[in-house]
């Protein structure tokens, strides 16, 4: 097991920069995230690091060794596709087996290490099944085992969970973080499912472009994002444009807004500011003066969706609607149409400096 | 296709029957009723024509038996129907893989193309131009000895090695389709799957691509081996002398003998044995398909 060094990686294709200038450093037995719109470079990055493709110009190190040039077979990865790739002429067993049989590995060292992996993914007696006689839930599992069988150094996931439904997305997730932690491989995992990136991994790198556009753990790239698209990408974000103030911003309308974590921009320059929906009160009477409701607007209810648990309302204020969601405490419900008062807090409030 | 299929068996044969109809009526007429003209003849002494006399009989079969040539013969076409297969393969394989996993878009249209065109123009004009070029004097024999320094005669003309090149030309198409189609059909991850478990190209290609394309190679083989063991006009015109096989020996008896009791004869004995050897490797091929 190693840790992955991916350093200034560029690469493009005719005249599309497929990943421009990409650094990250994925410590050894972590889970990460690669999250990013599609075209946004994910994928190209992970088929990077896996060896399908080299880099135009940068360096891929695993465990410390240069590989940028080094072809997939050598490099020693476990790679989990997002279709599975199940070799569908072999039985499940035979599949798992591939990796250590092509290495020339005993006959009996291999049985006892596909037995091993089959019962880690929980699928101990299907062995002698076809890839076709599984469901999809299955085969995920029999493409997870086939790629950790071998011992790779590091493990890819392309958007693995992708063709899977909801509910067994989320079975899939809890099992997939489970037998990372059991094993205690670095992963690294492409996926354009921002919830699926905050629930399981440990950092997340966010894509766009070709860039990487914000790096670290979920909770800082979710409570404190460096760019309007981390925040509207990684989460629901309400983005206010003005000029910054040295504590907020002041909105064109003369509003001011103060936010007290961030970016710190100088007075006069173009900044925004994200708040997150959940951290936005809204209420029928101007609120009490509290450090906590610094921030106040005015506007008017213009949709509102019940989703069970909480309800999302659209409040329009000056050309701009903004979104609240509210926890189901068995309040009272605002009607469409209805002038409210937002407040929140400035601590919930993060600065951006303008692209 | 399933689906089809039982909406097929829940209305009954009869909605299909204006379907099916042309296609039996025509296979019967074209091809049903002939074929039993001919089993007919083959138990019978003399054709029924210009009042000769004739009776039944299982003479034709046993002159088969009797004669050690004709199995001789069968031998000498059978092994010819092998080895055109196995270049058919040799050549059609690889060029088929080219044309499915490496080539896109207009380069893979143009060599396509090329594939195709024998089937294109006519046979015969294409086994002509092979005597041309084969012949001693001919085009191969000029062109070698106007490139290389020292004198070289080429002359494969009337010869084994000529019936096989013919053969191979008219057939290999034939192997570049069917496997170009399985090819096709073999998702690129499965390739890439192999190599990140660690095996090289060539392993990937005998474990996952080979074994994935068997249906195609078989299919292809089948096409080819059955037509082969037949051939007459290929091993007639490039194998002069050399060239009788068990299907020139049958066009004789039709052409040139006018004894279609016995040609007819050994035509079904030669149905009959590639059928027992289809049989046989039924098995044998499914299992590494």
């Amino acid at each position: 097991m190693a840790g992955v060094q991916v350093a200034n990686v560029s690469r493009s294709f005719g005249a599309h920069k497929a990943l421009d200038n990409v650094s990250i450093d994925f410590a050894d037995g972590g889970f990460y995230a690669l999250l990013g719109p599609s075209g946004s470079g994910k994928t190209t990055l992970l088929r990077q690091i896996a060896g399908f493709d080299f880099p135009d110009a940068g360096r891929i190190a695993i465990g410390g060794e240069s590989v940028e040039r080094v072809p997939v077979e050598k490099r020693r990865i476990g790679m989990v596709f997002q279709n599975y790739a199940l070799f569908p002429n072999m039985s499940v067993a035979d599949n798992v087996a591939f990796g250590l049989s092509v290495r020339g590995e005993p006959k009996a060292t291999i049985a006892t290490e596909v037995q091993r992996a089959l019962d880690l993914v929980q699928l101990g007696k299907l062995g002698g099944r076809k890839p076709h006689q599984l469901s999809g839930g299955q085969r995920q599992r029999v493409a997870l085992a086939r790629a950790i069988v071998t011992k790779p150094r590091v493990l890819l996931l392309d958007e693995p969970l992708g063709a899977l439904d909801k509910a067994l997305r989320v079975d899939m997730q809890i099992e997939l973080k489970r037998i990372q932690r059991e094993i205690g491989i670095t992963t690294i995992f492409v996926t354009h499912d921002q919830e699926e990136a905050l629930t399981m991994s440990d950092r997340i790198g966010i894509l766009r472009d070709g860039r990487l556009v914000q790096e670290g753990p979920p909770e800082e790239i979710y409570d404190r994002p460096q760019s309007e698209f981390a925040a509207t990408f990684l989460g629901d974000a309400n983005i206010f444009r003005g000029d910054a103030t040295g504590s907020g911003i002041k909105l064109p309308d003369g509003t001011t807004i103060a936010a007290s974590t961030g970016a710190s921009v100088p007075a006069g320059a173009k900044a925004s500011c994200a708040v997150r929906p959940e951290r936005i009160r809204i209420s029928t009477g101007a609120a009490k003066p509290d450090p906590a409701n610094a921030n106040m607007l005015t506007g008017q209810v213009s949709k509102r969706i019940f989703a069970g648990n909480n309800s999302t309302y659209f409040v329009d204020r000056d050309g701009q609607t903004l979104k609240v969601i509210v926890q189901n405490t068995g309040a009272e419900r605002l009607a469409e149409g209805q002038p409210v008062v937002l407040s929140w807090s400035p601590d919930s409030t993060v600065l951006i400096a303008a692209a | 296709m399933a689906d089809q299929l039982a909406i097929g068996s829940r209305r009954g044969l009869k909605p299909a029957l204006p379907l099916l109809l042309p296609a039996y009526l025509w296979l019967t007429v074209a091809i049903f009723l002939p074929l039993s003209a001919m089993v007919f003849f083959s138990f019978m002494t003399d054709l029924p024509l210009a009042g000769k006399e004739w009776s039944f009989t299982l003479g034709n079969y046993a002159a088969f038996f009797s004669q050690s040539l004709y199995s001789t013969l069968l031998f000498a076409s059978l092994r010819l129907g092998l080895e055109v297969t196995l270049w058919c393969v040799v050549i059609g394989y690889p060029a088929a893989y080219v044309l499915a996993k490496v080539l896109k878009g207009r380069s893979r249209e143009a060599i396509f193309l090329l594939v195709i065109l024998p089937f294109w123009s006519n046979g015969l004009v294409r086994i002509f131009s092979w005597a041309m070029v084969l012949r001693e004097g001919g085009i191969l024999d000029t062109a070698l000895n106007a490139v290389l320094p020292f004198k070289i005669n080429i002359d494969l003309m009337y010869s084994y090695p000529a019936v096989i090149i013919g053969l191979v030309h008219s057939y290999v198409p034939y192997m570049v389709l069917t496997c170009y189609l399985t090819l096709q059909a073999i998702d690129d991850s499965l390739i890439e799957a192999g190599r990140s478990l660690g095996a090289s190209r060539r392993q990937v290609l005998w474990r996952v691509i080979i074994p994935l394309s068997m249906p195609g190679l078989i299919a292809g083989s089948a096409l080819i081996f059955v037509p082969v063991v037949g051939s007459f006009m290929e091993p007639r015109i490039l194998g002069g002398r050399t060239g009788t096989f068990y299907g020139t020996v049958i066009e004789d008896q039709f052409v040139a003998v006018f004894n279609w009791p016995l040609g007819a004869a050994l035509s079904f004995i030669l149905l009959a044995v590639v059928l027992i050897i289809l049989a046989l490797a039924a098995p044998v091929l499914r299992r590494a398909g």
